[in-house]
């Protein structure tokens, strides 16, 4: 099998962040799991726009460190509770994110 | 009392979540100054606004108001309540007064309360609009005219101001309309003195109670602000804060760790530092607050979209399984055929949306995963002008969700409805339509604040 994101990471989440954006999180073990998702050359905004199909002109990508977490954030693309929205709290978006297979060099 | 620090008691995320008696007491016994707490938010969705009705049952409040209120009784302290009622719409706010003067009563507590009421007059609204006042936040545009007359409902987020003016006026427990999560907790730390970079990152890390400890579930949260940063620590002896527990915090639901915007500035937490001080006890400094030239106040405002109707069918069938967008797509379109023979509506007039649960019904085509399921929900959600007609789509499509086969299918299958009659109404559906700010002509001139012993309205 080869190994996603969440194989590496603590937790992988997603929710709103106010009722116009959504924001997800990678907390990964440790210092080599961060260095894989904190890699500019991966995890970056056009990547997310493939992943969620959302313009990577808005997506936020925060890189900290010292909790090994990598932080994305972008607009939410269909209105909160709206007749197109299937995840009110956008709690199960983190999924495309955390399934990702671990790039080759990293394995 | 004392002039160095304010002791901060947060029993849970939200007034109604629940939480022991034990929680509190340990609170008190470490010298709690104020009980805050939250009472909504808008992550639920925008139904709670434009309806002005609350997600939480009055039971489950009163449950916790009564502990609460016993508490700051007892030990002299004010309680503050923020957000009441979810949206903070004025209802809401009425509706936790009346729990609390039912309590005060049975109790034969004498408390003074203050209700702070945050609901925004359409008239003022667009007068402040003309005169410019009014500014969008991304990732919205520019306000109008049209949609301010459009909302069920606006409400302000206020900051500590009114909440603070409300306990200099002698309250000892605060109701408040829609407020910001922090200002609830951040209210009697700067009354007392206290700075502000510690006092609003502290009032954030306790704003969801025990989601900043090493047990989410555990509820309840102390913090201790003083002249150069705070402390902070779970109310449950067995829980722990760490400086990543504490510091991951910053990450919950916000766009920006980095920096939040408050009503009066910017806490900008880029050089905090987190020390473990024991075990289960940490150390913040660092956090350093921005006074903003222009203090605002965000908008929250919702509106009728529509009605909905919602229909749900279940299929195990294999083969159906095997085809089942292909079905869904025939469920859509047969729909639509049947809607216009019969009520003559065209694709315009009405709309609706078909969810596989257990297929993709959650992320769609966003979806990485390609293996099949074991059985699928359908759930069938209509949305028209009014409920009659949603539900009259539905209704067209009931015998569809029972019976209707794959193209290849030379019989008809009987589908699994989960309830009898299939059809829900869901009633008036919302939207968010503001996500602006009011340049504030006082930080609390936009909120009413009524004072009365014993609470009764």
């Amino acid at each position: 099998m080869t190994a996603t994101l969440q194989d590496l990471a603590i937790e992988v989440r997603s929710k709103n962040a106010g009722p116009f954006w959504v924001t997800m999180e990678l907390f990964m073990r440790d210092e080599a799991g961060y260095a894989v998702v904190a890699d500019e050359a991966f995890i970056n905004e056009r990547l997310i726009e493939q992943l969620y199909d959302v313009p990577a002109a808005d997506v936020r990508i925060f890189r900290i460190p010292s909790l090994n977490v990598v932080k994305i954030s972008y607009p939410r693309p269909v209105p909160q509770g709206g007749l197109r929205d299937r995840d009110i709290h956008a709690g199960q978006h983190h999924v495309p994110l955390a399934v990702l297979a671990v790039p080759e060099d990293n394995c | 009392m004392n002039d160095d620090s304010v002791r901060i008691l947060v029993p849970a995320g939200m007034i109604g979540a629940g939480f022991s008696q034990e929680t509190v007491d340990r609170g008190l016994a470490l010298g709690a100054d104020v009980i805050a707490v939250d009472g909504g938010s808008t992550d639920s969705g925008p139904h709670y606004l434009g309806s002005g009705m609350p997600k939480t049952t009055a039971a489950a409040v009163s449950r916790d108001l009564r502990i609460l209120l016993r508490a700051a009784a007892q030990a002299g302290i004010p309680l503050i309540v923020g957000s009441c009622g979810t949206s903070g719409a004025d209802s809401g706010v009425d509706w936790v007064a009346d729990l609390t003067a039912a309590i005060l009563a049975e109790e034969g507590l004498d408390l003074t309360v203050a209700t702070i009421y945050s609901e925004q007059d359409p008239g003022y609204l667009k007068r402040r609009l003309a005169e410019g006042a009014v500014h969008p936040l991304p990732p919205l545009g520019p306000l109008t005219e049209e949609t301010i007359d459009g909302c069920a409902r606006v409400v302000g987020m206020m900051g500590h101001e009114p909440i603070e003016a409300a306990l200099r006026a002698g309250a000892d427990v605060v109701l408040a309309g829609r407020a910001t999560d922090t200002a609830v907790a951040a209210a009697l730390p700067l009354m007392r003195g206290m700075p502000p970079g510690p006092t609003w990152h502290a009032a954030k890390i306790v704003e969801c109670g025990g989601q900043c400890t090493t047990n989410p579930r555990a509820g309840g949260v102390f913090a201790v602000v003083d002249r150069t940063g705070f402390t902070i620590e779970p109310l449950d002896p067995e829980a722990a804060c760490t400086p990543t527990s504490v510091a991951a915090h910053m990450l919950y639901e916000t766009a920006d760790p980095y920096r939040m915007r408050e009503p009066a500035g910017t806490l900008d937490v880029s050089n905090a530092t987190y020390r473990a001080i024991d075990h289960r006890v940490v150390r913040v400094e660092g956090s350093v607050f921005e006074p903003a030239e222009q203090h605002t106040v965000k908008l929250e405002g919702a509106r009728v979209t529509g009605y909905e109707t919602m229909s749900f069918t279940a299929i195990r069938d294999p083969h159906i399984l095997a085809n089942i967008e292909q079905w869904a797509a025939l469920l859509g379109k047969v729909l639509v055929d049947r809607v216009g023979q019969t009520l003559g509506l065209t694709e315009g007039e009405y709309d609706f949306d078909i969810r596989l649960y257990g297929h993709n019904a959650i992320l769609g085509d966003l979806d990485p995963a390609t293996h099949p399921a074991r059985e699928v929900g359908v759930m069938l959600l209509v949305h028209a002008a009014d409920q009659t007609t949603a539900t009259a789509v539905a209704k067209i499509a009931n015998p569809l969700m029972l019976h209707l086969p794959t193209p290849d299918m030379p019989y008809l299958p009987s589908l699994a409805f989960a309830t009898s009659p299939a059809e829900t109404e869901r009633g008036p559906v919302y939207e968010f339509v503001l996500n602006h700010v009011v340049d504030s002509q006082t930080p609390t001139s936009m909120f009413r604040t009524t004072i009365r012993k014993g609470g009764l309205r």
